[in-house]
Parts: structure tokens; sequence; C-alpha cells
């Protein structure tokens, strides 16, 4: 299928990445010749075939409802880009 | 033109297990920033979630209780979504396959008995808080209300007036607090209801176009947002507009509702299945198990305080609409004192006092126990119904002694005939005119006679022998 | 070259629980081959913390407290398995100078045995990719030779093995980025059956495929290592219950009786007449040694690319969001807004093949286009998986190619995309069906690049692969060949 430089603006959007003008056409030319490769699935019948989403025949892995130590704040917030005593900061957010 | 409004509800609870959905954190409310959070909770890279056991415990009860059906092979899906309240940026929740569907929630108002329908219950976990600093102009981050376990209950679009919406949320919560699974608190933020609310009109079956509110902190501000955006919905459309599907946030302070900047318009959520939890199936063992667990409910109670303790019904759904209340009132029945009374009781004065303190009865300092005692003093003769009453109000926040309080207070009820007698004899020689009132028909002031006795005795004597006493001097 | 660095992880082992080699001694050596080394194999190397890791280990070992196998081996970690308080970075700016303050699991595991990390090797960024080229940090160079590229995404992991710069190392695979480096370094790589080993502390590419894997010489090593490793994780929903060890123990070098499959379509076109050469060699070499052989037909590979590459970057453009300049990592200067700072770090801080498979992953979870191409990957993965499920009911191994072809040179990857995706035909579908698999070298080409065979088991039957593995290596030298200073055959 076709990909627009408009699906490529959505899919930015999407995803928060900005790609430069150039860039765009670019990219909506790589991902076009992706997905027209990846559209070859079509020729595959899959009709009543359940997707596969675990690879393993693994169900009902739960843990006891008990309270563990958290991690110190310090050691969470010393690797964060900007932060005060407390927590981490970020642009102006208006809701 | 005649316009109906059409609601459907969205309530988030926040469920009182220990620890958080997917890691070992403690779920309690409030705490400083960022000392509830691991990696996992924070989004750390490398980190992977772990189920918590006693979420899908909580959530099959909530079914249950809600008369829905539980999906016995359930799964987790991701919601993709950028936010700085959501660290790994997608919420693990529930689309293809939520642990409950088709329930039905029964309600009562004026116009009478509804079922409300839920569409379906799914697990989720809760994200963090956005802390605004004015004075930096910037906006702080707090992930300890990350992961904490949420059931989202969805009902289909069955409300038409804020009235029912307010009778469904109370026995939501009535419903919740029995089960123990949630505490339900508005104002702490563990429970919330969104409300997508559209208007058409009335007899058609076509669907308006809706908006959804959010950030009602009570159900108060949840019955004034429902009256306002009906009210400006039908404004919009009358004029000649069209409404347009956004989400609004409810400003308490304005009573009004303003348009939310995009974050949720048109959310392309991009939902897949979650690949590092494998999925949940729920055998016959473990539904058996936890539907045995419930505890008594509050129709059930209803039903047995009608049929054993001959209660009104009015009075028997008041009492078990409550939890707290329920349990308050078994207990004092449980220690001695006759259910009929104890109805009376809390349907009187309890309820009263709890409406003027502005206080839950679930965090009231009143025991069963203290109240077993009032009420024995008064069968034992000790106390008058009003100065048990008052000895009731006054020592309602307190913990201290009651026999000691009424000694003290000389609040001992008198019930000697003797002495009854005498002061009668006294308001009878002062109130000649009375008396002759009385003797010449006027048998209303006998009332005033009896009140009279009663302050001069200072409200202690036993009423009813004063009303003997003075009916037999009066009428000889 | 200092003779030591020519010893398997297991030969180094023993000796230093006779005392005949140090721990100090061991992690000297090899730091001393990695400073003098052109490769760029590493993104951080620990002397430090190695030298302090061997003592502590050493002294452990005297008083005779620690006797596992591998106790004082150097070993490296690929850089995107978290590592406490040690730079990780999945070879991409956008985690900066991120320090975790947790060990993945299997670090712990490794700790534990007595490993002693030398630092964090050079990779595709976050994983993505079969050169090691999309590298923030440059690329690796292949040891055989220095115009050439080593493989990906664990190629540094391969690099390092094969120069003598490590004696084993941790890499990952999700869609072959360890047998595929293995293969183009001459060394033996391992990926095990999907949930063997914990994804804890593994920074995720996509979680359905992703398994940390080993690099070694032998598959003797290997499967030492794996014993490490490997066992039920409770902070891995996905990990299984299984045995935690004896895949060392298991490996008794007969492959009598053993029927392997050779699939027709991994022989047919697209693969270089050597490569398939080598390949067919090393079957017949099994053969030789009592196992039978035979070609059938394996329905379904040329699914399993495009399957494979819509499944892994869903599943990446999702797991990658969390890096957003808020909490770890890179953060791009100047932003007005939370939008704003999304997008001008993400698109600064990741490299331009993440944004490609972000962005393709985004279309293909999107609404509209799910059903077609997320979801139909999902169902045509359920085929694959189903195909190969029956191929083992006929047969215990399948032998087939790794790559279809040897290194390419530098920078001959990045001009085709579409036909480097091509190339991961042989080791995607493993992935997709959540299969053991392994690459043992089989010989060398015209150029005297590395030539790897893969043999793949089915899921748990790991002791088998390794065995089969092992057989091989005792009739064969090809992985005794370590590579000179020049890049020739030592």
């Amino acid at each position: 299928m076709k990909i627009t430089e408009e699906m490529v603006d959505y899919i930015s959007e999407l995803s928060r990445l900005e790609l430069g003008s150039e860039d765009r056409a670019r990219m909506a030319g790589e991902l076009e010749s992706v997905i027209n490769y990846v559209e070859l699935l079509n020729a595959l019948d899959t009709a009543g075939i359940e997707p596969m989403s675990h690879v393993l025949q693994v169900k009902n892995v739960l843990r006891p409802d008990e309270v563990q130590p958290s991690l110190d704040r310090e050691l969470l917030l010393k690797e964060a880009p900007e932060r005060d005593a407390e927590s981490f900061v970020v642009p102006k957010t208006v809701e | 033109m005649n316009w109906e409004t059409v609601i459907g509800l969205e309530v988030h609870v926040e469920l009182s297990t220990k620890s958080k959905i997917f890691c070992s954190c403690i779920t309690a409310f409030g705490g400083d920033p960022n000392t509830h959070c691991c990696p996992v909770c924070t989004g750390m890279p490398g980190t992977l979630p772990v189920l918590n056991h006693q979420v899908v415990t909580y959530a099959m009860k909530a079914g249950i209780a809600l008369n829905c059906d539980i999906t016995r092979y359930t799964k987790f899906d991701r919601k993709n979504y950028f936010y700085p309240d959501l660290p790994k940026a997608y919420q693990v929740s529930q689309l293809y396959l939520p642990i409950c569907v088709n329930g039905s929630v029964p309600i009562e108002t004026a116009a009478g008995h509804k079922d409300i329908r839920i569409h379906e219950i799914h697990m989720e976990e809760d994200a963090g808080k956005l802390i605004h600093d004015a004075w930096a102009d910037a906006t702080k981050t707090d992930y300890n209300r990350c992961g904490v376990p949420l059931i989202e209950i969805v009902s289909e679009p069955d409300f038409r007036s804020a009235e029912e919406v307010l009778a469904y949320l109370e026995k939501l919560k009535s419903t919740l607090e029995y089960l123990d699974v949630s505490d339900c608190k508005m104002q702490e933020g563990s429970m919330r209801a969104d409300i997508n609310l559209s208007v058409r009109e009335a007899g058609t079956s076509e669907m308006g176009t809706r908006t959804e509110m959010k950030n009602m902190n009570s159900f108060k501000a949840i019955g004034r947002a429902i009256e306002y955006e009906a009210k400006r919905q039908i404004e919009v459309i009358a004029e000649g507009g069209r409404v347009i599907q956004e989400t609004r946030r409810w400003d308490e302070n304005k009573d009004a509702s303003f348009a939310m900047r995009s974050k949720e318009n048109a959310q392309d959520y991009r939902y897949f299945p979650e690949p590092d939890l494998p999925p949940v199936e729920i055998d016959d063992l473990w539904f058996n198990q936890v539907k045995a667990s419930l505890p008594e409910m509050a129709e059930q109670k209803r039903a047995r305080y009608v049929a054993d303790y001959a209660l009104p019904e009015y009075d028997a759904g008041m009492i078990t609409g409550q939890k707290a209340l329920a349990d308050f009132f078994e207990e004092t029945v449980a220690g001695g004192s006759a259910p009929k009374e104890v109805a009376n009781w809390i349907m009187g004065d309890l309820l009263r006092i709890l409406k003027d303190k502005g206080i839950e009865a679930r965090d009231m300092a009143m025991t069963p126990a203290r109240l077993g005692r009032i009420i024995a003093l008064i069968d034992e003769g000790k106390l008058n119904r009003n100065k048990g009453r008052e000895v009731f109000e006054a020592l309602f926040d307190s913990d201290a002694d009651i026999d000691a309080y009424v000694k003290e207070h000389d609040l001992i009820q008198i019930s000697d005939e003797g002495a009854i007698a005498t002061s009668i004899a006294e308001i009878l020689a002062e109130n000649q005119k009375t008396v002759d009132e009385y003797k010449s028909g006027k048998t209303k002031v006998f009332g005033f006679l009896v009140g009279q006795t009663m302050k001069a005795l200072k409200g202690k004597a036993d009423p009813s022998v004063i009303n003997a006493i003075l009916k037999e001097l009066l009428d000889s | 070259m200092n003779e030591l660095l020519r010893l398997s992880a297991l030969e180094l082992g023993r000796k230093i629980q006779t005392g005949e080699v140090s721990a100090a001694e061991a992690a000297r050596a090899s730091l001393d081959k990695i400073n003098g080394s052109e490769l760029g194999a590493y993104i951080t190397v620990s002397e430090d913390w190695a030298m302090t890791q061997a003592a502590a280990v050493q002294a452990k070992i005297s008083e005779g407290a620690l006797q596992s196998p591998l106790a004082g081996v150097p070993a490296a970690i690929k850089d995107n398995i978290c590592t406490l308080d040690v730079k990780t970075t999945c070879a991409s700016k956008i985690l900066g100078d991120f320090h975790p303050p947790y060990n993945a699991t299997a670090v712990d595991r490794m700790a534990q045995a007595g490993a002693v990390v030398l630092g964090k090797t050079n990779m595709d960024e976050f994983a993505m990719g079969s050169t090691s080229e999309t590298s923030y940090y440059g690329p690796t160079r292949n040891p055989w030779n220095r115009g050439h590229v080593p493989g990906g995404s664990s190629g540094g992991s391969a690099a390092a093995v094969a120069n003598g710069e490590a004696f084993y190392a941790l890499g990952s695979d999700t869609g072959g980025s360890v047998r595929n480096p293995a293969s183009f370094c001459g060394v033996t790589g391992m990926k095990p059956t999907y949930g063997t080993v914990s994804r804890y502390g593994l920074i995720a590419y996509a979680s359905s495929l992703d398994q940390i894997g080993v690099l070694a010489r032998t598959a003797e090593d290997c499967a030492g290592v794996l014993d490490t490793i490997t066992g039920h994780d409770v902070r891995d929903s996905t990990s299984l219950n299984i045995p935690a060890d004896g895949l060392l123990a298991g490996l008794t070098g007969d492959v009598r009786g053993l029927k392997i499959g050779l699939p027709a379509e991994c022989f047919g076109d697209g693969l270089e007449k050597e490569v398939g050469d080598h390949v067919l060699a090393a079957a017949a070499v099994l053969k030789s040694l009592g196992a039978e052989t035979e070609t059938f037909s394996l329905p379904l590979t040329a699914y399993a690319v495009p399957a494979y590459y819509l499944i892994a970057c869903a599943e990446a453009s999702s797991n990658l969001s969390r890096f957003d300049g808020v909490k770890y990592g890179f953060r791009a200067e100047g932003c007005t807004d939370m939008a704003d700072l999304h997008k001008k770090t993400r698109s600064q801080g990741f490299g331009r093949e993440v944004q490609k498979r972000i962005m393709l992953g985004t279309f293909a979870l999107s609404t509209g286009y799910y059903d077609a191409y997320y979801k139909k990957a999902q169902q045509a993965r359920a085929a694959i998986s189903g195909a190969y499920h029956a191929a083992f009911e006929k047969y215990d191994l399948i032998v087939c190619p790794v790559f279809p072809d040897t290194a390419p040179a530098l920078g001959e990857a990045l001009t085709d995309p579409l036909k480097t995706y091509l190339s991961d035909i042989y080791t995607v579908s493993v992935n997709l069906a959540g299969l053991p698999g392994i690459s043992v070298p089989c010989g060398f080409d015209e150029k005297g690049l590395p030539i790897g065979t893969q043999i793949i088991g089915k899921a748990l039957d790991d002791g088998r692969v390794l065995n089969a593995a092992h057989a091989y290596q005792q009739a064969t030298d090809y992985h005794k060949a370590m590579p000179t200073e020049g890049g020739a055959q030592a």
C-alpha cells in the first residue's frame, strides 16, 4: 500500500518522533518498501488460526499479595535528567 | 422539544490489596512522593510485571457480586499513549478478554426500580500523579500511585438522570465495601467516575454526540456536573450548533466544565496483547472458592432483618445500605439489645448525628458496646429516653465510661413515686389556673403539666410514672 | 597472543580451580588484549571493577568455597543487559549515562558462579540490526577482517570472544542476534528455548522473541554458562519452571541414531554456494558420527521474515516508548512542553534504524491496520510454529545455514536495508517458534571469513542441540581457530 507523507506525520505523532522535511519523504519511501514486502503474508491463508501472542503454554503466573521494600528514592531519582528533592521535573503540562 | 439525557459511566475503583498489581510496592494512599516505587512500577528499562493473585480474586468478587459472568480465560493488553504520569507510556489493561462481562446493578429511585447493565469490568494499573508547581512554572511527577490495582466498571448507557447515577454509585460503593475489596473514598481518589453524556429528543433511539467528563471529587459534584453538561449540550443544539466529542474537566470552584487539551481526543491506543504476562485461566475450583467466600450481601441482610426482626423494609434498607451500619446493628443486637430498639436508634439519632458531623458510619467512634450500654440503662430504668439520647450525643466521639458519666452528671432517672408525687403536687399548686382548665375539659394542657413536672425534676424523671400519678391526681 | 587466551572458558576454569592460573592473571590477560585491540568490541571496559571482582572471587576459590566450573573466568556482557551501577546504553544516545540500580537476573547468577565481568559490549542500537553498524558508539570490526562487520546485533560479544577479549559473553537473540555474529566471527553462539533464561534486566526489543544467549569458543562452554543462568525467575512471568542445570553434565558427544532434517527451502535460491557447501559438509560430519540426515520440506519459511518484522517492530514500538527524557537517560534541551520534550528527545536520541522500526511497529498496531498487519503476522507465527512442530515429530534436530553469506564489508548492508532484512531468513523463524538454536563454526570461505552451521531443536530440547554441536566439535577443529593480529587465521 502507498505510504503518504501524511501517514508518516500521523505515525510520527503517535510515536512522538519528528522528522525533518527531507527525511519525511525518505521515510515514507522506506516504510512503503518494507510494508509492501510484508504484504507477502496476504498469500498465507490464516482463516481460523488463533493469533499467537505467547509462544509458551504458560498461564496463571501469580504472586502473593505481600509488600516488599520499595527502592530508595535517591536511587530512583539519581538517574533523572531533571529532578528536585522529591520528584521528576518536566515542562509545564496544562491539562 | 422534550429532551432526554443519556449517560454511561466508567467507574475506576482502587482495590485495597496490600501491594501493587505488578510489583510488591505498598499501595497505601499518600506518602512522600516517589517513596512507594521500584524499577518495575517506574518503568525502568528491562523490568517486567508479575501479577498479584489478590487482584484477580478481588476483581472476581466484584464481578460476582455485580451479577457478571466471569471470563474464565482472561488476558492483559497494552494501551499505548504518552503522558507524564504514565512511566512506561503504556498502561497494562484489558481490552479483548476482560475478567467480567454482562452484569447488572439494581437501583431504586423516586421513579421506582431499574436495573443498570454493566458492559464489562476489567483489571488495570493506575497511573501516577502530576504536581503543578506554580512558582517554578514546572510540573513534577510522583509515581507512588503507578501500579496501584484498579478495576474499571463500565456501564451501558442506561442512565437517564443524575438521580439514577447517584443511586448507582451509592449501590456500587455499598457493594464494594461489603466485599471489602476497596474503601471507595472519592475524596482520596480510590473511586473515580467518568461520565459519558449525550442528549437527544425524547422518544428517539439514535444516540447524540457524547462528551466525557472527569475530575469530579464527590457525589455532589457528579450531580452538578451532569446537570450542567446536559443543559450545555441542549443549549448548543438548540442554537443550531453541534456538540463536539471531547473530554471535559469539571471545575468545582467555577461550577462548570471545560474542554481539556486533546490528550484524550481521538487517541489511537494501539491495543495489543501484553507479551510479558501469560493469560489467567480461572478453573472451577478457584471460581467456586471465590464465590463461597463472598460475605452476606446487603440484599440478603435486608431480607433477613425483615424476616427475623420484623423491621420495616425501609429501615432494613437504610441500615443495610452501608456495611458499617449493618455491622454496627448486628453487633449491638448480638450484645443483647432488642433489634427494633437498635434500629430506631440508628434510624434516628445515629444517622442524624453522622449527617451533622459530616462523617461516615465507618469512620465513627461510637461503638456497638456503648450504644448497648445506654439502651441497657434505659431498660433498667436508670436513664430515661431523653437523657439517654443526650448521653449518646454527648459521648458520640468519646470513649469516656458511660456509667461514670451518667453518675457524674447526675442523670440517673428518678422513678421514686414519692418524690415524683411531691413534685407534681407542687406543680399543681403553682398552676391552679391550668388545673381548672383541665378539669373544665381542656385535656390538652395535660402535656404542659407533665412538661413542668419534668422540668422541675431536671428532666430525669420516668415519664410514665409522671403520667400515671398526674392523671390519678387530676382525675380524682 | 598470550596462550592463556586460547583456552576455552571451561579449560580456564579448571586451571583456576587447580591454582595453575589465578583469576587476576586471567583478568589481566583479557584486559591487556582489550586495551591493545582496534576492534571496538566494548563500549565500557571496567578495569578496576574487573580486578576487584577477580580478587574477591580468587579469595573464595582459594578457601575452597567456590567450585563452580566458570569461577574466575573473565566474561563480557552485551550492553542491553543491565549491570548494577555500570553504564548500560543499548548502544544508543537515548540511554545517556544510565547506570541501572539493579542487575539483570542473568548477571546476578553469573556473579554467584564467580564470573569476572570485564565490561559491556557493542551492539546494534537496541538490538535492531545484524551488523552492529547502527551503534551510537561506532561499529565493531570483524576480528578476521577489520574491513568487515562482526554481525549483529551481538557483534561486540562475538568479536570479543573470537579475539580473546573475553572467554565467553552474554548476548541477546531476537531474530538471530547471537547466532548471526557467532557465524560471522567463527565462535559458537547459542539461543536457548524461549523462557529458559530470565529476561529480567534485558532491555526489551521484542518481548515475545527476545532471549539472552551465550557466545563462547565451544558448545561445551555454552552449556556451562547456560547452567549458570538458566532457570525460573519470579521476576519474569514468562520464565519457565525447568531444572536450572544439567546441560554440561548431559553432554555425551553421542549422536548415533539421531534423525536430522535438512529443510530444502533453506538450501535454495539466495544462499551463497560456499556457505551451502560448508553447511552440508557439517551435516555429513554428523552423519559420519552416526546420525541420519534427510532433506525434507519445511513449509511457510517464506513467511517468517515478514511475520518477524511486523511482530518485532510492533512490540518494540511499545517497549521503546518509555524512553522519553523524563526518568533516565538523555533529555533534549530547550523544550517548551511535554510533547516537545518527547519528540525532540526521541528524535535526537534514537538512531534512524530504530526510528524506522518504531514507525513500522506503530503503523502495524494502529487502528485500521491492526488486523491486516499485526494480527495477520501473529497468525502466521502460529502457523510457522505448527510447521516446526510437525517437522519435529519426524526429526530430532534440524540443520540449516545461519546466514546466506559470510560477513559483508562495513557499510555494505546499509545500502540495501530490505535485502538485509531478508537475510534473516534462516534465523527468525526459530525465535517465532521459541525454539533453541545454535551456530557452530564449520569452516571459512575463500576470503578467509568464517561460516557457521545452525542446529535447531524442539522446545526445551536444548541439551540435544548442545550435544550435537559438542559432538561436531569433537570431530572438527574450526572452533579452535583464532584470528591473528592482522586478521588472518592463527
